[in-house]
């Protein structure tokens, strides 16, 4: 009796995990179309670790990691990249005029908040600032297409399928390349 | 079923036949070469596989009734043999005759056309955007979810997508026609009555598929004229304080990101061409009737009238919201 109620209990944990197993995929495919119509201003991220005095910690905001673990804003963003040519600069990741966004060189950062900043206040040496010309929302699903680029998205997050044809790989099959601050051009010597 | 539900039945049914009766988006009211070719290979089909359908449960009638009390039929073979034979000649025949039918028409419906209008169609999720190609770049313009064509004159329309396959279909002029990504097909259609028609997306493309209609108009020679040189127009130019705001605030926010207006600096090719937007009797791809109300509870809000549309909800302020709404609607 008790090996079989030991089955009977092991079974239903089974089902009930693979439930709850089944049940974290509702979010990642979630589409929220509805964003608020109202602009607010946005917190200054931070891009580096030097400062005077003591350490501050660095919060990031929130906000990002939700766009980061949504298949549909990724996706949305991926068409977003190509709508408002940002494919001009920066081609389909590898870069061009600008640079490269699939490998894990950051000048910037590569959090998600912090390509969410340098797309909305634009940067030195061509970036154009895009505030006013996109939505808030617009910004962080391209800030998470972008992270994708370079592998930086959670597995079950990932899109497997994309809203038209790409040059590149889906996001499923792109190797995971963490963050890493630094401006190889600043260091080559240019020729004389 | 109880007496009054049959009643409703047969009320909601007949309501649902009736529909098929209309004469702007019906493949029975055909008004071009193209579908009435495809209307002629529906009545014979009908006039054939109806008659057959009939004589073959009469058949199935008789047999049943003529050996319901003598058992298994003692019918002498020599009978059997020529029903048989009658019935598979009639068959053949017909089947054959479907066939021939068939294939003359579908000649007809890919058949070369002389001095046609050319036209791009690329469909987008969930709009048209239509553009009227020429030798001469200077004549070429582009509209959106209204397909103006000129009666008598073979139109070959090019069919595109820029994302996911779609379907154009258009009853009253030609048959269903996929778009499909990364390859372009070829419809002809040679309207021959002046009217007002509607074209439908007939593949499922995504959320907003059934908010994906195309507003067609069949002119004469001489207004297709008057409405291309008009829309080869760049947009009107702003004269109020109201509409020369709304101009200022739609080149300088977010809107001109993916809407062009001609002789403006939006340039956007995202979304729908607004240039004459005013001229156009839908909004939306048919979604909703274009007036200055609901334009401006659209722009508010895009995703409570579309949701999933992909024009977001751009953050203005409601002097400016008053202001582009004014000066859209100055663009007929």
């Amino acid at each position: 009796m008790s090996s079989r109620f030991r089955s009977d209990v092991a079974s239903i944990v089974v089902v009930a995990l693979t439930l709850a197993a089944l049940l974290g995929g509702c979010e990642r495919e979630r589409r929220e179309y509805h964003s608020s119509p109202t602009a607010t201003a946005q917190p200054h991220p931070r891009l580096s670790t030097l400062q005077p005095g003591d350490m501050l910690s660095a919060p990031m905001d929130p906000v990002g990691l939700h766009f980061e673990n949504n298949a549909y804003h990724i996706t949305q963003g991926g068409r977003l990249y190509r709508w408002f040519n940002c494919n001009g600069c920066h081609a389909n990741g590898g870069g061009s005029i600008g640079p490269a966004l699939m490998d894990a060189q950051w000048r910037y950062g590569g959090r998600i908040d912090q390509i969410h900043a340098s797309i909305l206040e634009g940067r030195p040496n061509g970036m154009p600032s895009w505030r006013g010309k996109m939505t808030d929302q617009q910004a962080w699903q391209l800030s998470a297409y972008i992270r994708a680029l370079s592998g930086n998205v959670r597995k079950d997050a990932a899109p497997s399928r994309r809203e038209g044809m790409r040059a590149t790989p889906p996001p499923t099959r792109i190797p995971s390349q963490p963050p890493r601050s630094g401006d190889d051009s600043a260091q080559t010597v240019p020729a004389p | 079923m109880s007496q009054r539900g049959l009643h409703w039945g047969i009320a909601t049914g007949s309501i649902a036949l009736l529909a098929a009766c209309n004469q702007v988006q019906s493949a029975l009211a055909p008004v071009a070469d193209e579908s009435r070719a495809i209307e002629r290979v529906w009545d014979l089909m009908l006039w054939i596989c109806g008659p057959m359908y009939v004589l073959v449960l009469l058949a199935l009638g008789y047999a049943l009734w003529r050996n319901r009390g003598t058992g298994h039929g003692r019918a002498s073979d020599r009978t059997l043999w020529f029903g048989l034979l009658g019935f598979t000649v009639l068959t053949a025949g017909l089947l054959t005759v479907l066939t021939a039918q068939s294939y003359v028409q579908d000649r007809r419906l890919h058949a070369p056309v002389v001095d046609p209008v050319n036209v791009r169609i690329t469909a987008k999720q969930w709009w048209w955007q239509v553009e009227y190609l020429d030798a001469d770049p200077s004549k070429q313009f582009t509209t959106a979810n209204e397909l103006h064509l000129p009666v008598d004159r073979p139109a070959r329309i090019e069919l595109r997508t820029s994302d996911v396959i779609h379907s154009l279909w258009i009853p009253v002029l030609n048959g269903k026609e996929d778009l499909i990504p990364g390859h372009a097909n070829m419809i002809t259609m040679t309207p021959r009555k002046v009217g007002r028609y509607r074209g439908q997306c007939a593949e499922f493309c995504g959320l907003q598929h059934a908010n994906m209609a195309l507003d067609v108009r069949v002119d004469d020679p001489r207004a297709f004229a008057a409405w291309q040189s008009h829309q080869r127009m760049p947009g009107n130019t702003p004269t109020t304080r109201a509409t020369m705001a709304g101009r200022n605030d739609f080149t300088a926010t977010a809107c001109a990101m993916c809407h062009a207006i001609g002789g403006t600096d939006a340039g956007g090719v995202v979304g729908p061409n607004l240039t004459h937007l005013a001229s156009r009797s839908a909004l939306a791809a048919g979604a909703m009737p274009l007036n200055r109300g609901t334009l401006e509870t659209w722009i508010a809000d895009p995703q409570r009238h579309k949701p999933g549309t992909n024009m977001p909800a751009v953050p203005l302020q409601p002097q400016q919201l008053s202001d582009i709404t004014d000066y859209l609607m100055s663009l007929n």
